[in-house]
This record gives structure tokens, C-alpha cells and sequence, in this order.
């Protein structure tokens, strides 16, 4: 198996860990820790995807996007923290309105 | 006090969910499996138009230059998310923490020299890897180190001065692009010979812009001068 097959099944095992994660979960900020999870899976896709070229120098294009992407991530995190703490404050708890299964 | 059967539906709903998820990780698995094991992409275009993107490391010529447009809108999103965070609340710029005093040594030791870092990012991301995210993620870990050891910044730059500085970056970004559009023709088309010079100058104010907008989504609230002057 190589490298980049190695990183890039490892992304999509973290991507599906994540959406597990995300379901199962009913606490808002393991929810958002989740997303994080999903999105470094593809972000290690991304990148390893970009390795597959023929000489040493890897394809810069999903590289660049991975970039972007990161920034993205950071900031939709930092507004999705945001909106958890005004829920808590609403609703005096940071998770979704169900009866805890557990 | 929970029923058998509700405990019962969990376990099922539990196991459905691992079978489904299972199915999901086999197709993500068998999809990248199947791909080509090597693929030229777009390494060859980048690399044939290196000469003329005005810098040398390829991916700030993919961010700022081949698809700049990207970038712009990234900037905008960082924008709206801040825009996001503060329609939500205030936050306290001045929180009341003693910071204990290996911490302020540290931070005032540590804080220049991240800046001095960052603008060395900045730079170098014209020929090695850096670029204006970088140094921008340098410049907010700054802010946010003096914001957590409760530094005091200015509370007459809380208002305005800050507002001209998040937009700085995609201001700039826009405006370059627009007067490119009446000038070359093409929106965000550099004239290769200038195309360093602009991209320099586009990062140096996204680097000031990002910085300043990831410390204050660190605030978690529209900043605020407290009762702590």
C-alpha cells in the first residue's frame, strides 16, 4: 500500500469516526469537536490526493484549497462556539433538548 | 428509570448506526481505492505558468494569483463569521485576571517577537512556504496570548480603528481587483511584470485583517470596555 492510499484511507476513517460522533452525541461542543474531526479527515485526503503525482513535487492546487479550507473550519468553529455559549445562556444547558438515552 | 424497550430501541438504534456507518467507510474506502494511482491534476499548469504569477512559492501563486478569487471570498467568510459572533452578544475586552507573573514576563518577552515572526512569514511566502495565513494565524496567537494576560489594549481602538482593520484586508483584496478589472481587463488580473507588488501588498493587508479577526473571535462577543480600566 502506498503512502498517499495510507493517508488518505486513515482521512476517511477519521471523516466516518467524526460522523459517528456527531450522531451519537447529544452535548453541542462534542458535537463541535465532531465537525473538527470530519474535516481534518477530508483535509487528509486532500492533501494526500495531492501526492499522487509522478515526480517529487506534489499538486499544489488541493494543497492551496486545504489552506482555505483550514481558515474556514476556524472560523465556522469559533461561530458555532459562539452560538453553544448563547444556547447555554438561553437554556442554562449546551445540549440539544432530549432525553439523555444513556 | 428506564423501560427494557426503550433500552432495547438504543441498542438497535446503536448497532443500525454503526452497520450504516460501516457501509459509509466501506464506499469512502472502495471510492479512494479505485482512484488512479497517479494523477497530474493541475501541477502542470501551475508549473508552466510559475514564470508569470509573479512569485516563486506555487501555493501562494494558487492562493493569491490562479485562483485568488478563493481567497477573497475566504476573507469574507472570515468576516461574516465575526459578524456572526458579535450579532450574539458583548464580550469584555478587560477581563478582571491577575496574571501570574511568569505568564506576563512571557507574554511580554514572547508577544514582540511573534510579531516580528509573523511579518517574516509574510515575506518568506513569496519563495518558501508561508503566505499571509500563516503569518495571520502568528499575529492572532499574539493578540490572543495579550488577551489572556489581561494587557491592556486601548479602549478608544475598540471602536472604529478595529473596524478599519478587520476590513482592511478584504477591502484591499477588492479594491485591487476591481481596479485591475478596469485597468487589464480581467477582474484580479495581475500584469505579470507587478503581479509581486500586488500580491504582497493584498497579503500584508489580509495578514493585518486575518490576525485581527481570529483574536477578536477569540473575544467570543463584540468587544466591550468593561468596568476594568
Amino acid at each position: 500500500m502506498s503512502a498517499v492510499l495510507l493517508y488518505a484511507l486513515t482521512g476517511a476513517g477519521l471523516f466516518t469516526l467524526g460522523l459517528y460522533a456527531l450522531i451519537i452525541h447529544a452535548h453541542l461542543l462534542r458535537k463541535i469537536l465532531a465537525i473538527n474531526v470530519m474535516g481534518s479527515g477530508v483535509f487528509l485526503i486532500l492533501v494526500a490526493l495531492g501526492g499522487r503525482t509522478a515526480g517529487a513535487v506534489p499538486d499544489v492546487v488541493p494543497h492551496a484549497m486545504v489552506i482555505t479550507g483550514i481558515v474556514v473550519a476556524v472560523s465556522a468553529t469559533a461561530l458555532a462556539l459562539a452560538l453553544v455559549l448563547r444556547v447555554q445562556a438561553a437554556t442554562g444547558r449546551a445540549e440539544l433538548p432530549e432525553e439523555p438515552l444513556e | 428509570m428506564r423501560s427494557a424497550g426503550r433500552r432495547w430501541h438504543y441498542l438497535l438504534f446503536r448497532w443500525a448506526l454503526m452497520l450504516l456507518l460501516l457501509a459509509v467507510a466501506v464506499g469512502l474506502g472502495y471510492a479512494l481505492l479505485s482512484l488512479p494511482q497517479q494523477a497530474v491534476g493541475l501541477s502542470e499548469q501551475v508549473s508552466a505558468n510559475m514564470a508569470t504569477s509573479g512569485v516563486q512559492n506555487p501555493v501562494t501563486a494558487v492562493l493569491l494569483n490562479f485562483r485568488g478569487y478563493d481567497t477573497l471570498l475566504e476573507m469574507a467568510v472570515l468576516l461574516v463569521a465575526l459578524l456572526g459572533v458579535w450579532s450574539l452578544g458583548s464580550a469584555e475586552v478587560h477581563r478582571k485576571i491577575d496574571p501570574e507573573p511568569v505568564l506576563s514576563l512571557l507574554v511580554g518577552g514572547l508577544a514582540p517577537m511573534m510579531i516580528l515572526m509573523a511579518g517574516y512569514l509574510l515575506w518568506a511566502g513569496t519563495n518558501t512556504p508561508g503566505g499571509a495565513f500563516q503569518a495571520g494565524s502568528v499575529l492572532a496567537a499574539a493578540g490572543i496570548l495579550l488577551l489572556l494576560s489581561s494587557k491592556r489594549f486601548p479602549v478608544r481602538l475598540m471602536g472604529w480603528p478595529l473596524r478599519v482593520v478587520l476590513l482592511l484586508g478584504l477591502g484591499t483584496f477588492a479594491a485591487v481587483g476591481m481596479t485591475l478589472l478596469f485597468v487589464s481587463g480581467g477582474f484580479l488580473q495581475y500584469p505579470s511584470s507587478l503581479a509581486g507588488a500586488f500580491i504582497l501588498f493584498i497579503e500584508a493587508a489580509a495578514t493585518l485583517s486575518i490576525g485581527v479577526t481570529l483574536a477578536a473571535l477569540f473575544l467570543g462577543g463584540r468587544p466591550q470596555a468593561g468596568p476594568y480600566r
